[in-house]
């Protein structure tokens, strides 16, 4: 546990706004369970992306307000709102959008990631349990994998490790990484700092990720 | 003529014997047959094998476990890592009253659909270098390495449409579809939930989401809503 006190970083709507600058129009983008499913609020204006949900939805917009509707859901059982150009389909259709490539980014929360990229997100040992959902398909099926979690656990310890402690959910799949504190790639040479949250040094940050981060020459705080 | 409508649940679970391996329909509160999970908690079946996307999260399966009626449960979703709530699987699964198999999502629909199209089981990277890994075969394709994972077949599937004529032709509703039109090829005797029965003419073939012939009873039932958010 680093020695200095822990500085704000951002907000999980913060994060969600971050992350939402990584998406394009055009775009086909499935966001996980939780923190994710904050993402769809905070899209460019007038750009067309194209979420797709695993249930067997794609092309939804939002999250409804209007009556329950209980065939009307995302994979996290909420209700949402369809968009032109939606469709529903079968989870072997879903699945094959998933696991052949077809998805361009998922976005999912993370439990730890390696310096290599593995991902662990589904079993906290703690609890003794934990879900797979479509969480390992996502990882290895996506084009790009963006994790979105904060930077580190309850007591302050780093979530970014060099070896993941808990399960896997998939060994070398992430991409970049979005915390409250800074935005990392993951490059086959190591980790590479990119961004930090506004009132955080670079300092802050390698002292709560155990990995050395590498800087990016172009390291600038992020813009929300 | 052929008829498959049958008058209540409870008539078309007939045949449901205790140590019976029931697939389930539904996606957490879309397209879950509620009503025959209901007949089958009233039934008492006991030393159920079941197999479902969820457990515990809005899709009535919960009830089965009042009474112990499960013995083991397939399913990609069934224990939470995080969050306050606890389903009474969650309670019989920690006490080791019940036991798991954990599937990724994807892997779970395809040994579904290799069961229900005579296939010998669907290759796939999913699950490679995790716990999911255990105790599987490995098989390399041109020099790219698979898991080698198997068929999921049924005595019964219990699945939930929205419309149905007598010869069981089926019509989903939005995300209701899910795993129904693939649970409706993989089980020996298929039970089909549906909100409204139509006469035989009125279902434009085009739309059928499951053909008549994966169908063996249909029961129509008032919907049961469960709502659930993760």
């Amino acid at each position: 546990m680093p020695d200095s006190a822990r500085p704000a970083g951002l907000s999980r709507e913060l994060i969600a706004l971050r992350v939402a600058q990584e998406l394009r129009e055009g775009m086909v983008v499935n966001l996980g369970i939780g923190l994710p499913t904050l993402v769809s609020n905070f899209l460019p204006p007038g750009e067309e992306v194209i979420f797709q949900g695993e249930n067997g939805v794609l092309g939804y917009t939002g999250i409804s307000e209007e009556e329950f509707d209980p065939d009307v859901i995302n994979a996290g059982g909420q209700p949402i709102t369809l968009g032109p150009g939606a469709s529903f389909f079968d989870s072997a259709v879903s699945f094959a959008m998933i696991r052949g490539g077809h998805i361009d980014v998922a976005v999912l929360g993370g439990l730890e990631v390696s310096e290599k990229g593995d991902l662990a997100n589904w079993y906290l040992p703690e609890r003794g349990g934990g879900s797979i959902g479509g969480a390992m398909d996502l990882a290895c099926g996506a084009e790009r994998l963006i994790i979105a979690m904060s930077h580190t656990n309850r007591e302050d310890g780093p979530r970014i490790r060099k070896e993941c402690e808990f399960p896997l959910t998939a060994p070398g799949v992430v991409d970049l990484i979005v915390t409250d504190l800074a935005v990392i790639d993951v490059e086959p040479e190591g980790l590479l700092l990119r961004e930090v949250a506004p009132g955080v040094s670079p300092e802050d940050v390698q002292a709560r990720t155990e990995p050395r981060l590498r800087l990016s020459p172009d390291l600038r705080e992020m813009q929300l | 003529m052929i008829d498959k409508i049958v008058e209540t649940p409870d008539e078309a679970l007939r045949d449901v014997q205790d140590g019976a391996t029931i697939m389930f329909g539904g996606f957490v509160s879309a397209g879950t047959p509620s009503n025959l999970i209901l007949a089958l908690q009233r039934r008492g079946t006991k030393r159920i094998t079941g197999i479902a996307n969820n457990i515990g999260l809005g899709d009535k399966l919960d009830v089965l476990c009042e009474k112990r009626q499960l013995a083991k449960f397939i399913a990609t979703f069934a224990i939470r890592a995080s969050g306050g709530r606890q389903s009474m699987f969650e309670e019989l699964y920690r006490r080791g009253e019940v036991e798991l198999e954990l599937v990724p999502q994807g892997t779970f629909v395809e040994r579904i659909r290799s069961g229900g199209a005579g296939l010998g089981g669907v290759l796939t990277r999913t699950g490679l270098g995790t716990m999911v890994e255990d105790g599987k075969q490995t098989v390399s394709v041109e020099g790219t390495e698979y898991l080698l994972e198997k068929p999921l077949h049924a005595d019964f599937a219990f699945i939930k449409a929205w419309k149905a004529d007598r010869m069981g032709n089926l019509v989903y509703r939005r995300a209701g579809r899910n795993f129904n039109p693939i649970m409706a090829t993989a089980a020996d005797i298929v039970i089909a939930e549906v909100e409204q029965v139509v006469d035989v003419e009125e279902l434009d073939p085009e739309r059928i989401g499951t053909p008549g012939v994966y169908v063996d009873r249909v029961v129509q039932c008032e919907p049961v809503a469960v709502r659930w958010d993760a």
